[in-house]
C-alpha cells in the first residue's frame, strides 16, 4: 500500500492524485494526501506517474507499511518501465521474449514432473 | 447541484475496450464521452499486466488453422465467424497505435506487434482517444442507467468523486465496458472490477451468459498479486521443506488445484530458482512491476523460497458476462451495447479461458464494432430532443424496507470466500452450489431490502451488490451445468456431456433464472 509522499521531493502537481484508479489521494495544501488507504491496492501507479520520485508504495497489499523505508526504491518503478527517458524507441525490444520464457518455464516443470514419476 | 451533459454515445469503463471503443466512435463522427470509475489509463487489469493480442497473418490456410484449434479448444461454444472478425480487426487496428505506442522489435528486422506492456499500451490508447476528439471523465463512476419513456437506455447517472458532485449524462447510445467481476479477490488491478456495468445492465432486463466457466488462478507472492511470468517453472515446498506433488501448469485444473489443497493445509513456499536462465536478466525490462514487491521485502526472487497464493480472476479470465443480442454487441435492451469482459467472450473463448490473447483481440474487436455501430445509431438519432428519463436502479437507491446499515467489508469477503475459497472450489458439487447459493441469496436479500446511500458511499454500494448479483449469476449458472467443460469443473459430473455443447443464459437479480440456448446468430 503507498506509504509515503516525500515531502521534500514532491512539487504538488497532484499528478497522483488524477491517475490512481481507485481514488485514493485528495489534493493537500504541501502535498496530496493518503486519503482513502484501504482503497489501494499497490498497483504502483502513482509512482510510474511522479516525475519527482517522491512516492513510496510499500511492498503489502494486505497492510499498511507506514515505516518502511523508501530510500533505495525510489524512483526504480519509472526507471525500469523507461519512463526517465526522453525518447523510447527501442525499449520494449525484449517484450516479446515474454510469450516463449513462459513457455520455457512450463517445459523446465514438465519434464521435472515426468522424471519424478519415472523414478518413483 | 447535478453535473448535466449530453452525447452521442456515452462510454462507461476506461480500459481495452473501452478505449477502442470510444476511437472507433469518435472516428465515425459521433460525440463521446468517456466516465471512467479511476483514470482512463491506468483502470482495470490491463494496465499492470501484459496482454498478448491473437495474431494470425491474413493468409486464408493460416486463419483457418488458427479458428480450427480455437474452436477445439472451445469445446464446440464458440463461434468461428466471430473468431475470423476478431482476428480481422485485431490485425488490421493494433498497429494504428504507433503514435502513441513504441512497438518493440521483432527480433528478425521487423515489428512486434502482438504483445504490448499494459502501462504503455492504456497510456497510448488514452491519447489515441483524446486525439480521435472523445472527452474523458475520470473518477466519474457510474452509478445507474436511464431510460425513457419508449424504454431506450438514455445515458446514465453517477458520481464525479473529485467535485463530490452527481453526474447526468444523457447520451443516444451507451456502451457498457465496465471490465468483469474478480470479486474483490486481490488480483492486481481488479479493485475497480466489481461487474458495475452488469448490475446496471440487469437492471435493463438484460441477461447473462457463459458465467459458469470459472474460476482460473493467477499465482503471486502471498503479500501481494503480480504478474506471473516467473512462476511457470516453479517448484512448490511444505512449510517443513518437503516438495508438494503438483502437476505442472499444463495440467490446468489439477494444477491449481494440487496447489490450493496444499495452501489449506499450511504455507506453500515457491522457489523460482528454475526459471528460465535467460529471464533473470530481462524480467525487470519485461515485467517492471515483478521485482518490486520482492526487492522491497529484501527477497531474492530467484533464490530465496517465499510464501505464495493464488489470487482468483473471477470472471476476468473467465469467459462470462453479458448476453449479446446480435453481431454489432447490442444487448437486448435498446440503446445498450456491452463489450470487453464486461460482455460474453463465449464467441471467441467458448467453455474454456479466452485468457491472454484471445480476450484481448476480443476487446479491441468488440470495441471497434460497438464503437462504430453505436455511432451510426447515435447519428442517425441526433435530431430528436431528448425524452424524459429516469434512473433505473434499485438495489442500494430504492430499499424495500427500512434504511439499515451495511457492512460492505464483510460482504466482500464472504463473496470472495464463496467464489474463491480453496475448501470448496475445486471439488463442487450440487450441495456444495446449493450452500453457497442460500448464503448469498441472504446478502442480496440484505441488500436490497435496507441498503440506502448517495454519493461515493451509493457507489461503493452498488459495487457491493454488483459484486454480490454476479457471485449468484455465477453459481446459479455453475450448478444448473451439470457436466464438466473447460473452466468450469464439477466433483459429481466430471465429464462433458455432448447432449450439454449449447450456450446458457443466466438472468434476474431477486430470483435467479438460468435457461439453456442454442446459437441464434451465425
Amino acid at each position: 500500500m503507498i506509504a509515503q509522499i516525500i515531502t521534500d521531493k514532491c512539487n504538488n502537481c497532484a499528478q497522483c492524485v488524477t491517475v490512481c484508479p481507485t481514488f485514493v489521494l485528495d489534493e493537500g495544501p504541501q502535498t496530496p494526501m493518503i486519503a482513502r488507504i484501504e482503497a489501494c491496492q499497490t498497483c504502483y501507479m502513482c509512482e510510474l506517474y511522479c516525475d519527482q520520485d517522491a512516492i513510496f508504495v510499500a511492498p503489502d497489499q494486505f497492510n499498511a507499511e507506514p515505516g518502511a523505508d523508501p530510500l533505495a526504491h525510489l524512483g526504480v518503478i519509472r526507471r525500469d518501465h523507461g519512463w526517465d527517458r526522453p525518447d523510447q524507441t527501442g525499449y520494449l525490444d525484449d517484450y516479446r521474449k515474454l510469450g516463449p520464457l513462459l513457455g520455457e518455464g512450463a517445459e523446465i516443470a514438465a519434464r521435472r514432473y515426468q522424471a519424478q514419476r519415472r523414478s518413483v | 447541484m447535478t453535473i448535466h451533459l449530453e452525447t452521442d454515445v456515452l462510454i462507461i469503463g476506461g480500459g481495452m475496450a473501452a478505449g477502442w471503443a470510444a476511437i472507433a466512435a469518435a472516428q465515425a463522427g459521433a460525440r463521446v464521452i468517456v466516465a471512467d470509475k479511476g483514470y482512463m489509463g491506468t483502470s482495470g487489469v490491463t494496465a499492470m499486466g501484459g496482454p498478448n493480442h491473437w495474431w494470425v497473418a491474413p493468409d486464408k490456410s493460416l486463419r483457418e488453422e488458427a479458428i480450427a484449434r480455437q474452436s477445439a479448444k472451445a469445446q464446440g461454444l464458440g463461434d468461428p465467424d466471430w473468431m475470423a472478425r476478431i482476428l480481422d480487426l485485431t490485425w488490421r487496428y493494433l498497429p494504428s497505435l504507433a503514435p502513441h505506442y513504441p512497438f518493440g522489435s521483432d527480433g528478425a528486422g521487423g515489428t512486434y506487434y502482438s504483445g504490448v506492456r499494459g502501462s504503455e499500451y492504456m497510456r497510448a490508447l488514452r491519447a489515441a482517444a483524446l486525439e480521435a476528439g472523445a472527452q474523458i471523465l475520470d473518477h466519474h463512476p457510474a452509478i445507474e442507467l436511464l431510460r425513457d419513456a419508449e424504454g431506450r437506455i438514455a445515458g446514465a447517472r453517477g458520481h464525479a468523486l473529485r467535485h463530490k458532485q452527481d453526474w447526468e449524462i444523457r447520451s443516444k447510445t451507451t456502451i457498457l465496458a465496465t471490465g468483469g467481476n474478480a470479486f474483490r479477490s486481490g488480483l492486481i488491478g481488479s479493485h475497480t472490477n466489481t461487474g458495475d456495468g452488469q448490475l446496471m445492465a440487469a437492471e435493463a432486463g438484460v441477461a447473462l451468459s457463459g458465467m459458469e466457466f470459472g474460476p482460473s488462478w493467477s499465482i503471486s507472492p502471498a503479500w501481494a498479486s503480480t504478474r506471473t511470468l516467473p512462476y511457470t517453472g516453479a517448484i512448490y515446498y511444505d512449510a517443513g521443506g518437503r516438495e508438494l506433488d503438483i502437476p505442472p501448469i499444463y495440467a490446468g485444473h489439477a494444477h491449481n488445484r494440487a496447489l490450493g489443497h496444499a495452501m489449506l493445509d499450511e504455507p506453500v513456499l515457491a522457489d523460482l530458482s528454475q526459471a528460465p536462465q535467460a529471464l533473470r536478466p530481462i524480467l525487470r525490462r519485461i515485467q517492471p512491476f515483478t521485482p518490486a514487491p520482492f526487492e522491497r521485502r529484501g527477497v531474492d526472487i530467484f533464490r530465496d523460497r517465499f510464501p505464495v497464493k493464488l489470487f482468483g480472476e473471477g470472471t476476468i479470465r473467465g469467459t462470462g458476462g453479458l448476453d449479446l443480442a446480435d453481431a454489432e454487441c447490442r444487448t437486448s435492451a435498446p440503446g445498450l451495447f456491452a463489450i470487453g469482459d464486461a460482455a460474453t467472450r463465449e464467441w471467441v473463448a467458448g467453455a474454456n479461458s479466452g485468457g491472454g490473447a484471445v480476450n484481448s483481440a476480443w476487446a479491441l474487436s468488440s470495441g471497434r464494432i460497438a464503437g462504430a455501430a453505436a455511432a451510426h445509431e447515435s447519428l442517425a438519432r441526433r435530431d430528436g430532443a431528448p425524452a424524459p428519463a429516469r434512473g433505473i436502479g434499485r438495489v442500494g437507491i430504492t430499499p424495500e424496507q427500512a434504511e439499515r446499515a451495511i457492512d460492505s467489508t464483510a460482504i466482500y469477503r464472504e463473496v470472495d470466500h464463496q467464489i474463491h475459497g480453496y475448501a470448496h472450489v475445486f471439488s463442487r458439487d450440487e450441495a456444495s452450489y446449493a450452500t453457497s447459493a442460500d448464503e448469498l441469496a441472504g446478502l442480496w436479500r440484505e441488500l436490497a431490502s435496507h441498503g440506502r446511500a448517495q454519493g461515493a458511499s451509493l457507489v461503493g454500494l452498488r459495487e457491493t451488490a454488483a459484486l454480490v448479483a454476479g457471485a449468484r449469476w455465477t453459481l446459479a449458472a455453475a450448478q444448473a451445468r451439470k457436466e464438466s467443460r473447460g473452466l468450469h469443473h464439477r466433483a459429481d459430473f466430471p465429464e462433458a456431456n455432448a447432449s450439454l455443447a449449447h450456450r446458457q443464459r443466466v438472468s434476474g437479480l431477486d430470483a435467479i433464472r438460468t435457461h439453456a440456448q442454442q446459437a441464434e446468430f451465425a
